[in-house]
């Protein structure tokens, strides 16, 4: 009798345990699609000869609108994506040098003002920034150098500092001894940053690098007030904005393809760029966001 | 009361009575706070006058090359082997007077007035020149760069000073400095300022003075009727913020304030809804995924992070034309004429919705890597003692995962309320707010929509209004910045993970 419950009771312990997984593939498979199928929609309506809103999958096929950005007057896309691919790579490099060094001094090092150093950063950084640019804009026009792609790179190199918080959180995780017997063995505190701490900290660097990279092809707030309208000075953002939006009025409906176009041509770097690194993305956001 | 009797109390009767003892100690702390002013306030003089106390020492300690350091910056020091740096003090001095020669002192003597005359138009027979004057904006930024430059100044000059009697008495025991030894200190000693220096002057090129102008601006009368070089800023005092705040100030008595009331508690509500939905879900999510006896856990992640990946503003501009009213795909294919953004109140849920579309993968990611670390062990017992799924997150996951993120959730919070991106790029702050007719509308919130954040609000005041009103926004900046300032440093500084800063090392 006994063994007869027992194994009742096993197989109703099976039978549960199916169910709950085939909910949870159901589920997983649900949010699969919702977060999937945006994407592929854009993809498709790259690839439409016209725009129809009643369906998802177009009715004609051409290339047409890939042809359109390659070619056309009007839209200068190569010319933005261009301008995003410079100022990108410009910003990634000494953004992420320029962030590490400080992440770094604040992590490791001790000296007089740090916590007050790290606790202005912090406050200062709430300020709407929107407003701090307004005035840059006004410097940047005494010095005859507004409304041009330079302007942009010195403002997102100017505020690096103030993103230490992830990369001082990894900095904060590996052992202070290692620093101490690299000490004793006669290192100054350079080349511990060097020798030391920077090989440990691979992941971090990359994620650094990642962010500074990715971060000037979203940005549209900055990017659209530097380029004060003039075609030549827009960034992806604001060009493909522009596409959308003319004016910043209504949505542009003849233009749609030429949108989703523009906007598969721009995410499918980045998102090469993201998949090769994925790992480091991931464990330095779990390392560095939060500390655990 | 006794350890014992306030255990046996239930949760309700222990929180009245820490509740009602807060009042009670409170007399005792103030009491305690007040005694130790004065000692506290002896520190803090001590700490003022330190660089007196160091500039007195070499005047009456100091022999001639120290005391000719008075009048010649880095004489002391580069008399003494130390060149590299006596020269460069030398430079900072010599830089510094020219400054305020050419630039500085005129616009420092123009600060109290921001200029008397503006520009004017002289016809000179048929052909019309304009002669500008003062340029009310380029007084009050060059007086800002001249004030941060005389505090550079005050610095350097009681550091050389004080340097300058250091090496002088090192000298007295034979020890001899030299420009080496500088060297080796930067990349050792003082190897804090080498790091630190560059990246903190681009913070306060670009960050730090800036804030300051802004603030400053707050309180002069820039806006489209007084657009320098034409004519010329004056200080107004508080006149923007009574504006903003009391009857009949603006065009429309208190209008104003309820417009501003209406878009800080959409601020709010979207801040908090915004961190918080992601926070759960995303946690939600990480859980399922992580759940035991579950396949190919790798590509559903995979699957999500791909939204990460594409930027987003990729996404909003998708979504903002999928969800458009007329001829959005979604409406197309419901066949309906649902008003996903154009509606007032479902345009707010719609975008709280995206905003969970775009925020729960990171989260999500975040959370996979946290939620492995919890000891298993902790949820067997959890089990053994009959614990179900709900209590085991409630009692285990959560704190723990709390404990961790609050840092995250504090910096996520604030990401939200200067969320620029979802709102102008989804909604575009539409659709506008509508007003009882007959409304005489103040200029400043002609375009004001019923989802703009106080950010959005901003960027509108300050670029597509007809009437840009550059004073009042950066009221209203200032007021954000009160306010999100004074919530986070509260609980960023009572956050376990940031008092135990060092326990991880």
């Amino acid at each position: 009798m006994d063994t007869s419950v027992k194994k009742a009771h096993y197989a109703s312990h099976r039978r549960n345990k199916i169910i709950k997984n085939t909910a949870i593939y159901i589920f997983l498979v649900i949010i699969s699609v919702i977060w999937l199928v945006p994407f592929l929609y854009m993809l498709l309506q790259s690839f439409s000869g016209h725009y129809e809103f009643d369906s998802v999958i177009p009715s004609t096929w051409s290339i047409h609108a890939y042809e359109f950005l390659f070619t056309s007057n009007e839209y200068q896309f190569w010319k933005w994506w261009l301008n995003t691919f410079a100022i990108a790579c410009v910003t990634a490099v000494v953004q992420t040098l320029l962030t590490l060094m400080t992440s770094y001094a604040l992590s490791r090092l001790r000296f007089k003002m740090r916590k007050a150093i790290m606790q202005f950063m912090l406050i200062i950084g709430m300020f709407p920034s929107f407003l701090g640019m307004v005035i840059i804009y006004y410097i940047l026009r005494l010095l005859n150098m507004e409304s041009s792609i330079y302007s942009l790179i010195l403002i997102y190199i100017g505020g690096s500092a103030m993103n230490y918080y992830i990369s001082k959180g990894f900095f904060d995780t590996i052992p202070r001894s290692l620093d101490e017997a690299a000490m004793i063995d006669g290192a100054n505190k350079n080349t511990v940053f060097f020798r030391i701490i920077m090989p440990l900290s691979k992941p971090i660097v990359v994620y650094t690098l990642l962010m500074a990279f990715t971060g000037p092809w979203g940005d549209f707030m900055t990017a659209s007030f530097y380029a004060q309208g003039v075609p030549d000075n827009f960034n992806v953002a604001v060009g493909i904005q522009n596409i959308m939006n003319p004016g910043g009025g209504t949505l542009n409906i003849a233009n749609i393809p030429t949108f989703c176009a523009a906007g598969v041509l721009t995410a499918i770097p980045i998102m090469v760029l993201f998949f090769c690194l994925q790992r480091y993305y991931v464990e330095g956001v779990t390392g560095g966001a939060v500390k655990g | 009361m006794t350890t014992i009797e306030y255990l046996s109390m239930s949760n309700f009767e222990r929180f009245c009575y820490s509740f009602v003892e807060i009042f009670k100690r409170l007399p005792s702390r103030v009491a305690m706070g007040c005694s130790r002013l004065p000692s506290r306030f002896r520190r803090l003089l001590g700490k003022i006058s330190a660089p007196a106390v160091d500039v007195y020492n070499a005047a009456k300690y100091g022999d001639w090359r120290t005391r000719l350091s008075f009048i010649l910056m880095g004489f002391g020091l580069f008399t003494r082997r130390q060149i590299t740096r006596g020269v460069m003090y030398l430079v900072y001095e010599v830089f510094f007077i020219a400054f305020m020669f050419l630039v500085g002192g005129n616009a420092l003597a123009g600060l109290g007035t921001l200029g008397q005359l503006g520009s004017v138009i002289i016809t000179v027979g048929a052909v019309d020149a304009t002669i500008v004057y003062d340029d009310s904006l380029t007084i009050l930024i060059y007086s800002i760069i001249t004030i941060v430059l005389i505090l550079i100044l005050a610095v350097f000059y009681v550091a050389q000073l004080r340097d300058s009697l250091r090496l002088q008495r090192s000298a007295y025991i034979g020890h001899f400095a030299s420009d080496r030894e500088t060297l080796r200190n930067l990349l050792d000693k003082s190897y804090h300022r080498t790091l630190l220096t560059i990246p903190l002057a681009g913070v306060t090129i670009f960050t730090v003075i800036p804030v300051i102008i802004m603030v400053l601006i707050a309180f002069t009368n820039y806006n489209s009727n007084h657009l320098p070089p034409a004519t010329l800023v004056d200080w107004v005092g508080f006149a923007n913020f009574a504006s903003l705040f009391s009857a009949g100030g603006a065009s429309n008595n208190s209008l104003m304030v309820s417009i501003f009331g209406q878009v800080l508690a959409w601020t709010l509500v979207w801040a908090v809804f915004a961190t918080f939905t992601n926070y759960f879900l995303g946690m939600i999510v990480a859980m399922i995924i992580n759940t035991k006896g579950i396949r190919l856990k790798k590509m559903w992640r995979t699957i999500l992070i791909t939204t990460i990946a594409v930027p987003s503003f990729i996404s909003l501009m998708l979504m903002s034309m999928m969800l458009n009213q007329n001829f959005g795909v979604i409406n197309g294919i419901l066949g309906s004429k649902i008003p996903w953004l154009t509606n007032p109140w479902l345009a707010k849920v719609t975008i709280i919705v995206v905003n969970m579309w775009i925020g729960i993968p990171y989260t999500m990611l975040i959370c996979t890597g946290l939620l492995m670390n919890i000891p298993a062990d902790l949820y067997e017992s959890a089990k053994i003692d009959g614990a179900g799924p709900f209590k085991t997150y409630m009692r285990i996951t959560l704190p723990y995962m709390l404990f961790v993120t609050t840092p995250y959730l504090i910096s996520n919070f604030v990401g939200n309320i200067n969320n620029f991106n979802v709102i102008y790029l989804l909604s575009g702050g539409n659709p506008l707010m509508t007003f009882a007719p007959g409304t005489v509308v103040p200029q400043q919130a002609a375009t004001v929509g019923s989802t703009d954040l106080l950010i959005t609000w901003i960027y509108k005041m300050c670029l597509t209004t007809g009437f840009k009103d550059y004073a009042l926004a950066s009221v209203v900046g200032l007021l954000v910045f009160v306010v999100v300032a004074f919530f986070s440093l509260v609980v960023f500084n009572n956050s376990k993970s940031v008092k135990n800063e060092e326990d991880y090392q």
